[in-house]
């Protein structure tokens, strides 16, 4: 498997060193063409998350992040079902986008200043506020994350969760002893038969985690999150038109909920609805969609496909006992708030 | 070789030379033509790959270079040789891995040569049930992928109990799911002093052994060898341990909180993947002791019983020395393959080479410079062992006289 990983990761390297100058930055889009052509948009995802990504029995992806891939390709053709998923390890996702393999990451991905500059990624937009938390066996008598001294923590390499970690042990002064497993199953399972006391990763999959397990009850998540993980879709930097579409995908999304548009009445309220930013938005008026390069019914069909931002949260993320908290909309206390469509 | 024959039939310089004739017909010509289209060729692809590279880089706005190696790496490591904490540099961080790859590789070497070599020269026993345990051996380990049985003996050591409930069988040795902990001392310098004293003993002992040997050869009495050894080797650093104020405190590992706090620790992770490398490649080493015995002529055997040795004196003596010759080249086979086969380390969670190199490109996303670290720290290890393997082949070759 490792040595597999390897050599898929010498394979992307090599077709770093294989892929043409064709995509050097020129006007226009080189990725949405590319896309075009293909007629499929090619989207990076987790290998197996329960909530964001993960195929069901009929092995259809389905998730949070998928909804945003799937989000694009309504966008483009008005059809959902024209995604091919890449499945990708925390390690070969970023060679995976940088050598063109795929299109877009939307991959539980957090967006930092580093993975923004020298990987040559863009993040056109937070799609969930997440952070680091630490998940233990209800019988431990553990109740805050500063009980943990002493502990052994499993974690999976290649994220920022392993920085987060020796950051936050660093400054809390806290002993530990890593068990560093690449593959979530493994590092769960590692966990799970008491090799490590806990299990520490964005709070989101800590819950997927237990909600996976056959006695949820039996695990506890801890109250102390211990980082910003702002998770993003995340695309090759200098294809400026491609981030934009990605981005005001989200913000639509978001802006749709506070607009109150649903699945349910989308139709009715782009025949009646007369507010006029539901009327733009919803290609009644003015020509958002042309600007992005898309058509203008874009709004209509993405959220009559797939709902809103809550209906898209609530949907996947509701079921393995995800609350909205920071994602909820500002009006409502929350962070996520779109510029406005215009 | 040559110069020692005195034919002078050998003396002459081949044919006589003729000039290079500018014509398509000169055998000469085309050689060297085909020869320069061929390396420029390559030259060619190897700059277009590399300027591609460095384009497309360049394109992306990927920085590149080594200068991430002084960085801070943050990344916290289960298991170092050397001391380390996540403040340190990348660079550390990497040989802490290269640290680890050799330890499992040359620990792994030297168990998966001893239970080869057992395993092999038990297939061949005339005892029907152990040949057949041997075999049995041999077929199931070699059939089976070494990933799977990496990841079956990890399930197993986790399915032991947990520190709490652990397996006590002696005061001071534990056994849980967190690892086998035995009791040790508290390391002083005293300790690092008798420990060079022991090397020095040995290195002692061997050059006494030279000697005593060559009077063997003068005068034929067979002379003890073991008085000097115990002399040098025990004698020695004790008294260096003893002269330096015999420092001794037991360290006793014990339950604190979480985890066991002091003692000798072996990890269940770095214990699987031994465990799996090791009994693996013994599969394969025990076929290729079978094989180098089979191939000593039956003669020798033969020979050796009308001498009136033993059967064990005889495989010791005549017959291992012998199959040697043609066991030492696919052996060195098999060391590589253990070596290599040691980077499936991540799948168990034991951190080596490729699992903190992996981490470290994707922390810093030089990828391209990642790769390279950990081809050229396999390059060099493999290297190392081909080079020592080929000096003692060439050692225990046939001399003829």
């Amino acid at each position: 498997m490792k040595a597999l990983r390897l050599a898929l990761t010498g394979a992307i390297a090599g077709a770093a060193m294989l892929a043409g100058p064709a995509m050097a930055q020129a006007p226009g889009s080189p990725t949405l063409d590319a896309i075009r052509a293909r007629g499929t948009l090619v989207c990076g995802v987790n290998t197996g998350l329960a909530g964001f990504a993960q195929p069901d029995s009929q092995g259809v992806w389905r998730g949070f992040d998928v909804d945003y891939c799937r989000a694009v390709a309504v966008a483009l053709w008005n059809d959902a079902s024209k995604v091919r998923y890449v499945p990708t390890t925390a390690q070969n996702r970023f060679t995976a986008l940088q050598s063109g393999e795929v299109d877009m990451l939307a991959r539980n991905t957090t967006w930092t200043l580093s993975r923004d500059t020298s990987l040559g990624f863009d993040f056109p937009a937070i799609s969930f506020f997440d952070g680091q938390g630490f998940m233990v066996k209800a019988s431990a008598g553990v109740r805050t994350a500063r009980d943990l001294n002493g502990a052994t923590i499993c974690v999976q390499p290649g994220t920022t969760t392993e920085q987060n970690l020796t950051d936050w042990a660093r400054s809390n002064r806290i002993r530990f002893t890593p068990v560093v497993i690449e593959r979530v199953e493994e590092a769960v399972g590692a966990y799970v038969a008491g090799r490590c006391d806990a299990y520490t990763t964005d709070v989101s999959g800590l819950a997927a985690t237990r909600s996976a397990q056959p006695r949820p009850a039996e695990h506890q998540i801890l109250p102390d999150v211990i980082s910003k993980e702002p998770l993003a879709p995340a695309v090759r930097h200098g294809d400026q038109r491609f981030a934009d579409l990605v981005k005001w995908i989200h913000f639509g999304l978001v802006g749709a909920e506070e607009l109150g548009i649903t699945a349910a009445n989308v139709q009715q309220a782009a025949q009646s609805d007369a507010r006029p930013d539901v009327q733009r938005m919803l290609g009644r008026s003015g020509e958002l969609g042309q600007m992005l390069g898309v058509d203008n019914a874009w709004m209509v069909n993405i959220i009559r496909t797939l709902g809103n931002y809550g209906e898209i949260f609530e949907r996947n993320l509701a079921p393995i006992g995800l609350q909205r908290g920071p994602n909820a909309l500002w009006t409502n206390g929350g962070l996520q708030y779109a510029p406005p469509l215009r | 070789m040559s110069t020692s024959t005195a034919d002078p039939r050998q003396n002459s310089a081949g044919p006589p030379r003729r000039p290079i004739r500018l014509s398509w017909s000169d055998e000469r010509l085309r050689g060297i033509v085909w020869q320069l289209l061929v390396v420029g060729v390559v030259l060619a692809i190897a700059w277009w790959l590399w300027s591609n590279t460095v384009h497309n880089l360049e394109v992306r706005r990927i920085a590149t270079g080594f200068g991430f190696l002084d960085r801070e790496a943050g990344l916290p490591i289960g298991e170092a040789l050397i001391p380390y904490e996540p403040t340190d540099t990348y660079f550390r961080a990497l040989l802490v891995g290269v640290l680890n790859t050799l330890k499992v590789a040359v620990v792994g070497v030297v168990l998966a040569t001893i239970l080869g070599t057992l395993v092999g020269i038990a297939r061949l026993s005339h005892n029907w049930l152990l040949s057949k345990i041997a075999g049995f051996y041999v077929e199931l380990i070699r059939d089976l992928p070494l990933l799977l049985q990496l990841l079956f003996w990890y399930t197993i050591l986790q399915s032991l109990p947990g520190p709490r409930q652990a397996l006590n069988p002696v005061d001071g040795v534990f056994l849980s799911n967190r690892g086998l902990l035995l009791p040790f001392i508290e390391w002083m310098p005293a300790h690092n002093w008798a420990l060079l004293a022991l090397v020095a003993g040995f290195i002692g002992t061997l050059m006494t052994a030279r000697a005593l040997r060559a009077r063997q050869y003068a005068d034929g009495q067979p002379r003890k060898i073991w008085p000097a050894a115990v002399t040098l080797m025990a004698g020695l650093p004790l008294l260096v341990w003893a002269a330096l104020g015999a420092p001794f405190t037991p360290d006793v590992p014990a339950l604190r909180g979480f985890n066991f706090q002091g003692g000798l620790i072996m990890t269940p992770e770095y214990f699987a993947l031994l465990l799996g490398l090791v009994t693996y490649t013994a599969g394969f080493i025990a076929e290729i002791v079978r094989a180098g015995i089979l191939a000593v002529n039956q003669g020798q055997w033969e020979a050796a019983q009308a001498l009136g040795l033993r059967r064990g004196d005889i495989l010791k003596r005549i017959v291992l020395p012998q199959a040697l010759r043609v066991i030492v080249p696919p052996m060195t086979s098999q060391y590589l393959n253990l070596t290599k086969n040691s980077s499936l380390a991540v799948a168990v969670g034991y951190q080596d080479i490729v699992s903190i190199a992996n981490t470290t490109l994707n922390q810093t996303g030089q990828a391209i410079e990642g790769i390279a670290i950990i081809m050229l720290v396999y390059l060099t290890i493999s290297l190392s062992i081909s080079l020592f393997m080929n000096w003692y082949n060439a050692r225990i070759a046939l001399v003829e006289r």
